[in-house]
């Protein structure tokens, strides 16, 4: 890449877990380069155990790396206080990840508390990211995590992770578990939201429909291995044979649509 | 009801404020250290597995070990580091009562709350854990506003299940000297007083349900994050604190402490003791229903003033003669050995209670058995039933080995049922009290001891050290001296089993007073 300098760059970046009663260390991550724009929306596509989601964790230094490094606006994340680095960047997680004894309200008010934040403007500021995700103030504000739908949670953890005003937001399958109507509108939202506010968003998915019509560019893992990265139309020039078949599916789906949805349709 | 109309229910209501106020004193007191050392180890501990396997180890070891003998272990070791402080830094403190009860019962409430809180914490969802670290949360943060939280309900619970059970257990606390609601459980499974021992179990049900009730009032308030709820249970935990703190505060430091152990004729004797002091201007109290081996050390230490022990048990339980002398040299003799500890020996009472093989007249006669020596050919073939340290003391080897004893089988039991397994011919030989009133009252013969095999049991007074040279004292218990004959205690002995209205202790004791008082 060229231009500005990227604003999260992996290099060369390798992690393993250990197996487990004697058994070989799994490497999960395996000497991925990637870079991040300023502004971009980067989806990484792959299967369960490419090491998707361990790249994501890495990045937030919810787990250390075991070679390579990682920058994130300039500075090498070993060198940035984690806890101060995670205040800094957004992080929604799979199926919410709320805490399940705090009201909603509570919820997306924590990390401006964390960072000691007054409790009047947190109240403003949760009442703004409410109106942001779109959900109603009065009726949602002191609900508890278990009484809203998965959508509405989903709404809740991406207001959460954008409170603290965040460059940077890091999203791990956030709309895996959701209906497909709910997960079109929340995808559709949050696109007008990482434009709007000016996001850097990495966003973690499987599904490859959702990250060719959401996403600037996509990265594809498998075993722990990038295997591919670039805007879609980059990415059907690859000769990878697995990319094509991650490709392939969509094309099929909307061959199949396109016959049997014939023209009219109110879509 | 004719039930309530008992005069002992007000007799017992009577002695709630002392015994209630110290048994919730002793509890709570417990229940907190449990609490101080248990959650920060469980939390410390949470994550090191070695650790936490260790501590659960010995918890539940803790709890395997029954809680009257966890209680009676820590007297004499407190016993022993209190004369350790008192020799390296010159300060003592007393072994007695209140110190081994907390200590014991903080370290059984430890076992569910160790568990509960590891329990609770490890149960909280990995996912959420990473969620708090993802927010921006420090491991205490993490702690405080997300662990603990959520693992609450579980850890109540815990502390709940601790709660009752240091209630439960703390009327075991009674014979290591520390009233509490068990006072009335022994006093009453001692005199036949049955309305006493349910009295006990009730109130120690009641305590143990309120407390219970409030903790979940606390729980309730903190899970739904209600001040409201939280400030009832605090408020309610606080006064029940509070009230039971009130009497403490006023007893004055003059009383004397009359001690008594833990059967009837020592509760009838420390009630005419007490008595006899009050008519003398002093103040009294009681401590009752302690072990005979914690009673001695409490004198000699000063906890508690006056009581009633007898030549033989101190001649072989407390100095471990083997040797048996006559009775005058052997009295003699003890007052020397108990100067040297600088108790007082006041004198003899004028009764014997000692060991004595005893027999139902019918069965006697029927196998012509007048002396031990008669019941030696037969033994193989009979049973015998003794209270529980009888078989253990050097009297029961001193008599097998001078008559050549030997049952075909032996039981421990309960004073008072022993005498009614005899009668009913359960067993055929017991080991009784020679001051007992039962021997009437079933028509038992006491077996000749030709060969003086049991030492003598002159029930004798003794002074702590500190009342030495208390004239007042001396003065007010004198009266007593060479006054109570065996017919005498034996009837005093036979109303306080009555096991009605006028066989409190108290009462026996008025009557035993008006009828040696009046020779």
């Amino acid at each position: 890449m060229t231009g500005a300098p990227p604003l999260i760059a992996f290099a060369h970046v390798g992690k393993s877990f250990d197996g487990g009663r004697g058994a070989k260390p799994v490497l999960a991550v395996n000497d991925v380069s990637l870079d991040v724009a300023e502004g971009e929306l980067l989806a990484i596509v792959g299967g369960s155990g490419s090491g998707k989601t361990t790249l994501l964790r890495l990045a937030s230094r919810l787990i250390e790396a075991d070679s390579g490094s990682i920058t994130i606006e300039g500075a090498d994340v070993r060198a940035v206080d984690p806890v101060q680095l995670r205040r800094r960047i957004g992080y929604v997680f799979q199926s919410g990840g709320l805490f399940p004894h705090m009201s909603v309200a509570d919820n997306i008010g924590i990390t401006p508390k964390l960072l000691g934040m007054p409790a009047a403007e947190i109240a403003s500021r949760v009442d703004e990211l409410l109106d942001l995700v779109r959900l109603d103030r009065t009726q949602h504000r002191d609900r508890l995590p278990q009484e809203l739908s998965g959508g509405q949670r989903q709404r809740v953890g991406v207001a959460r992770a954008l409170a603290a005003r965040p460059k940077i937001v890091l999203m791990d399958e956030p709309f895996g578990a959701l209906d497909p109507l709910t997960r079109d509108a929340l995808g559709d939202d949050f696109r007008d939201l990482h434009k709007k506010l000016g996001l850097t968003t990495v966003m973690i998915t499987h599904d490859m429909t959702e990250a060719i019509l959401l996403a600037d560019r996509v990265a594809v893992m498998r075993a722990g291995r990038l295997l591919a990265q670039g805007t879609p139309a980059q990415l059907s020039n690859s000769d990878d044979p697995y990319v094509g078949e991650l490709l392939r599916t969509p094309r099929r789906q909307a061959e199949r649509l396109n016959v049997l949805l014939p023209k009219g349709g109110p879509a | 009801m004719s039930l309530f109309s008992d005069p002992r229910w007000s007799e017992a209501l009577g002695h709630l404020p002392d015994y209630l106020g110290n048994h919730v004193r002793v509890s709570v007191t417990a229940l907190a250290l449990g609490l101080l050392v248990s959650l920060p180890l469980a939390i410390f501990s949470r994550n090191r597995p070695v650790m936490r396997g260790a501590l659960l180890g010995l918890a539940s070891i803790v709890q395997t070990v029954p809680g009257l003998a966890l209680l009676a272990l820590f007297y004499p070791l407190l016993l022993a580091l209190a004369a350790l402080s008192l020799s390296w830094f010159g300060v003592g403190f007393s072994a007695f009562g209140f110190l081994p009860a907390v200590l014991a019962l903080a370290l059984y409430s430890m076992l569910p709350v160790l568990r509960n809180t590891i329990t609770g914490l490890q149960g909280v969802e990995p996912a959420i854990l990473e969620a708090a670290q993802g927010v921006g949360m420090t491991e205490r943060q993490s702690l405080l506003m997300v662990e603990l939280p959520l693992a609450l309900p579980v850890m109540m619970a815990g502390i709940r299940t601790a709660a009752v059970w240091v209630i439960g257990t703390a009327t075991l606390s009674t014979p290591i000297g520390q009233t509490s609601l068990g006072n009335y459980i022994f006093a009453g499974l001692q005199t036949q007083n049955w309305v006493f021992v349910l009295f006990g179990c009730l109130a120690a049900a009641v305590l143990a349900l309120a407390v219970d009730q409030l903790l979940a009032l606390i729980e309730t308030g903190l899970r739904q994050r209600s001040r409201l709820g939280v400030a009832f249970g605090g408020v309610g935990i606080a006064v029940l604190v509070a009230a039971t703190l009130m009497p403490a505060v006023t007893r004055s430091q003059s009383t004397y402490i009359v001690g008594a152990k833990t059967f009837a004729e020592q509760y009838v004797l420390s009630a005419l003791i007490a008595q006899r002091l009050r008519a003398a201007g002093l103040s009294a109290s009681s401590r009752e229903g302690l072990g005979s081996n914690v009673i001695f050390d409490a004198l000699a230490s000063g906890d508690i003033d006056v009581y009633v022990d007898y030549s033989g048990t101190l001649w072989a339980n407390q100095f471990h003669h083997s040797d048996i002398k006559p009775r005058e040299e052997l009295l003699d003799e003890l007052k020397a050995t108990l100067a040297t500890q600088k108790i007082t020996m006041l004198g003899e009472l004028g009764f014997e209670n000692a060991y004595a093989l005893m027999m139902t007249r019918k069965r006697a006669e029927e196998l012509r058995i007048h002396s031990i020596a008669d019941l030696a050919s037969h033994a193989p073939t009979m049973s015998m039933a003794a209270d529980y340290e009888f078989f253990s003391r050097p009297e029961w080897a001193g008599l097998r080995e001078a008559y050549g004893l030997s049952f075909r089988a032996q039981r421990q039991m309960q004073p008072d049922f022993m005498y009614a397994a005899v009668a009913s011919g359960e067993v055929e030989v017991i080991a009784g009290y020679t001051s007992d009133g039962l021997i009437a009252k079933y028509d038992l013969v006491v077996l000749d001891d030709a060969k003086h095999a049991i030492p003598p049991y002159d029930a004798i007074v003794l002074l702590a050290p500190k009342r030495a040279g208390d004239l007042a004292l001396r003065a007010a218990l004198s009266p007593l001296l060479g006054r109570i004959d065996i017919a005498a205690m034996r009837e005093a002995n036979l109303r306080a089993a009555g096991g009605d209205g006028v066989s409190s202790p108290d009462a026996v004791a008025r009557w035993l007073w008006e009828k040696i008082g009046k020779r």
